[in-house]
């Protein structure tokens, strides 16, 4: 059974409108359990669309979504909402960490929303930080923080519940070369040593070389999907 | 649902985050919480100190003044012409239907006098229905009767500043005073009767029987005329008619002719005390309206600083969603955070009230009386403007869309 499953999925914004536009012109794709998958394309590719619906932060418009065999393309907002905290950890080119809320509590969040007790909560996050190698950072603030330092939050975020997707989309759009390569390969033992499934969306070669397949968007479809060599 | 603990403390800490703003956003909800827990100690304290004074003076009462002497063209308020007499007075109480009892009372001032003691004090002189009507009572002794009114007996009733001031520590009864030179045998020491709605002492008076009061202490200048006669109806249905059948009989007794004015007046006291009260209740409810006017504003002031508050977090929402938070986990958070500004402005409204109540009553010399009623009260506005202001904004926050609220910079 693949983690992600995808059937001729289509998504279409303003489809009352006169001029409806398709951002997903039927895309089908499956992806299995412990894959390192880079999404690639242009911007208006489709790419952040196919994410947000892998995400489960939107719903196709036709087609199926099924993730571990469940089917999701019908749910709806707070169905969404339980899948997202179980099963997806979002990683995002901003960071998107709470200001004036320390890096253990910004780790916490996905807990508070699945009802985890508070002393499994600091402890869970406190070890997914120390995985991160952020011992010792944990009361700090994200104005506190470098932004390598900001991302391993996020990342330690995304892992904490336990989910096995985690999305990333453009984890190292705002950050250096040498910090982006220390991301990356968190990204790549995060895939290794965990087998959590990662995908990638990204416009830059030299991170989606990091992955060991490669899916190339175009106008809101799938023009190459390529299985390679990781690093 | 997310943890009420948790989510008070992010509430708490967004609100730290614009100490300024939350302070002033609450401003609306402490003025008003604070005015309306005033107004109701004002209020009960008013009423408490009304109903302590009908009760001092005894219920179902009229009082009947002299008419106005004119001097000179210079007429010289009520009382100052002796137009009423005890026949007056005992007309009134054995003739009228309406009337159950009633008391005639002179009065004037004098210096009295125990060995080496003297104290300045009232005279009053009266008969012994005044007893019944007022509800006095002797602690110690016996009051007059109308023997010694008959009689004009040299007998006298004090009251308790008068005895602490002529006696110190000794029991007054059987001792002699000695007022205006003439020896009074003290026969009952009055209960205590504390201060008159106007803030006399009433308990620094001495009573004698109206006849010896008459003859013996204030003079010829009165001769058989009293000052005032104290009246009580026989019931509170019974005062209107009981004023009529007065002026009436005072008319035909004084022989006033159809066209000429009343050379009396009657004050129907029991009445002025409710109307009183009436124009205490209804002050109290204008400031009550007033209050809940400012705790609308408030409330309004909350929904539009969590409106801004909503937008300025977008992103927050949006993150928080993109991990799993559902539309009732926001709405839920937001809410609070609503909540927490009402309740954070009423108690400290409770606060201001308090002291304010207690400022006033200091000044106005005012019992203020604050009930945990009026404080539930307050608690229970606030949090329900909290709720009621604070839904709309929650709710447009639960409504985001995760996408979008995530893209928001």
């Amino acid at each position: 059974m693949p983690l992600i499953r995808l059937s001729d999925v289509t998504k279409i914004y303003g489809a009352e409108n006169k001029h409806p536009f398709t951002a997903l012109a039927g895309v089908s794709l499956q992806i299995e359990a412990g894959e390192f998958a880079a999404i690639m394309g242009p911007s208006g590719s489709g790419k952040s669309t196919l994410m947000h619906i892998l995400g489960c932060l939107d719903t196709p418009t036709t087609g199926e979504y099924h993730l571990e065999g469940d089917n999701v393309d019908r749910l709806r907002g707070d169905q969404l909402a339980a899948i997202r905290n179980k099963k997806i950890g979002f990683v995002f080119q901003g960071f998107n960490l709470i200001p004036r809320t320390n890096a253990v509590e910004n780790v916490e969040l996905p807990m508070l929303y699945s009802n985890t007790p508070p002393e499994e909560r600091r402890r869970r996050a406190a070890e997914a930080l120390r995985r991160m190698g952020l011992a010792g950072w944990e009361g700090n603030r994200p104005n506190e923080l470098s932004g390598g330092q900001q991302q391993r939050v996020a990342i330690a975020r995304a892992i904490v519940n336990d989910a096995p997707l985690i999305l990333a989309d453009e984890p190292t759009g705002n950050l250096d070369t040498k910090t982006s390569a220390e991301i990356m390969e968190l990204f790549v033992r995060i895939n290794r040593e965990e087998g959590k499934t990662i995908i990638l969306v990204t416009h830059e070669a030299d991170i989606a070389a990091y992955s060991r397949r490669i899916i190339r968007v175009r106008d809101g479809l799938i023009v190459d999907d390529e299985r390679r060599e990781g690093r | 649902m997310i943890n009420l603990g948790v989510t008070g403390r992010i509430s708490l800490r967004a609100l730290l985050v614009n100490k300024m703003r939350s302070f002033l956003t609450m401003l609306g909800i402490i003025i008003g919480v604070g005015s309306v827990i005033t107004m109701l100690a004002i209020g009960a304290g008013a009423g408490q100190k009304l109903s302590e004074q009908v009760s001092s003076l005894g219920s179902n009462l009229l009082m009947i003044f002299s008419g106005s002497a004119t001097s000179g063209g210079q007429r010289m308020g009520a009382g100052t012409e002796p137009t009423l007499t005890l026949g007056d007075a005992e007309a009134i109480r054995k003739e009228l239907s309406a009337v159950a009892e009633a008391a005639p009372f002179v009065n004037g001032v004098a210096q009295a006098v125990y060995g080496n003691q003297n104290w300045s004090t009232i005279i009053q002189g009266t008969t012994p229905p005044i007893f019944e009507i007022r509800d006095w009572n002797v602690t110690s002794g016996r009051l007059f009767t109308w023997e010694d009114v008959r009689g004009a007996t040299k007998v006298c009733l004090i009251g308790v500043t008068v005895a602490e001031n002529l006696f110190g520590g000794i029991d007054p009864v059987g001792k002699i005073i000695n007022v205006k030179k003439v020896p009074f045998t003290v026969i009952g020491l009055l209960e205590k009767k504390g201060e008159s709605p106007d803030g006399r002492d009433q308990d620094d008076t001495i009573y004698l029987p109206v006849t010896t009061a008459q003859k013996k202490v204030l003079g010829g200048a009165y001769g058989d005329s009293v000052r005032l006669i104290f009246v009580k109806a026989k019931s509170f249905d019974r005062l209107a008619e009981a004023e009529e059948q007065i002026n009436a009989l005072l008319r035909q007794r004084h022989r006033i002719g159809a066209k000429q004015d009343d050379d009396f007046s009657v004050r129907n006291i029991t009445q002025l005390l409710q109307s009183a009260e009436q124009m205490v209740r209804i002050i109290s409810l204008l400031l009550m309206a007033i209050a809940s006017v400012s705790l609308l504003v408030g409330g309004i002031g909350i929904m539009n600083i969590m409106l801004v508050s909503v937008t300025e977090r977008t992103k927050e929402i949006g993150i928080r969603m993109a991990v799993g938070a559902r539309g009732a986990d926001i709405r839920f958070q937001f809410l609070i955070e609503a909540l927490s500004l009402s309740l954070i402005g009423g108690a400290l409204g409770i606060v201001l009230g308090i002291g304010l109540a207690q400022v006033i009553s200091y000044f106005a010399d005012w019992p203020a009386i604050i009930t945990p009623a009026s404080i539930l009260l307050a608690f229970g506005f606030s949090s329900g403007v909290g709720l009621f202001f604070g839904f709309y904004p929650a709710y447009k926050a639960s409504k985001l869309n995760p996408i979008d609220a995530l893209r928001y910079e």
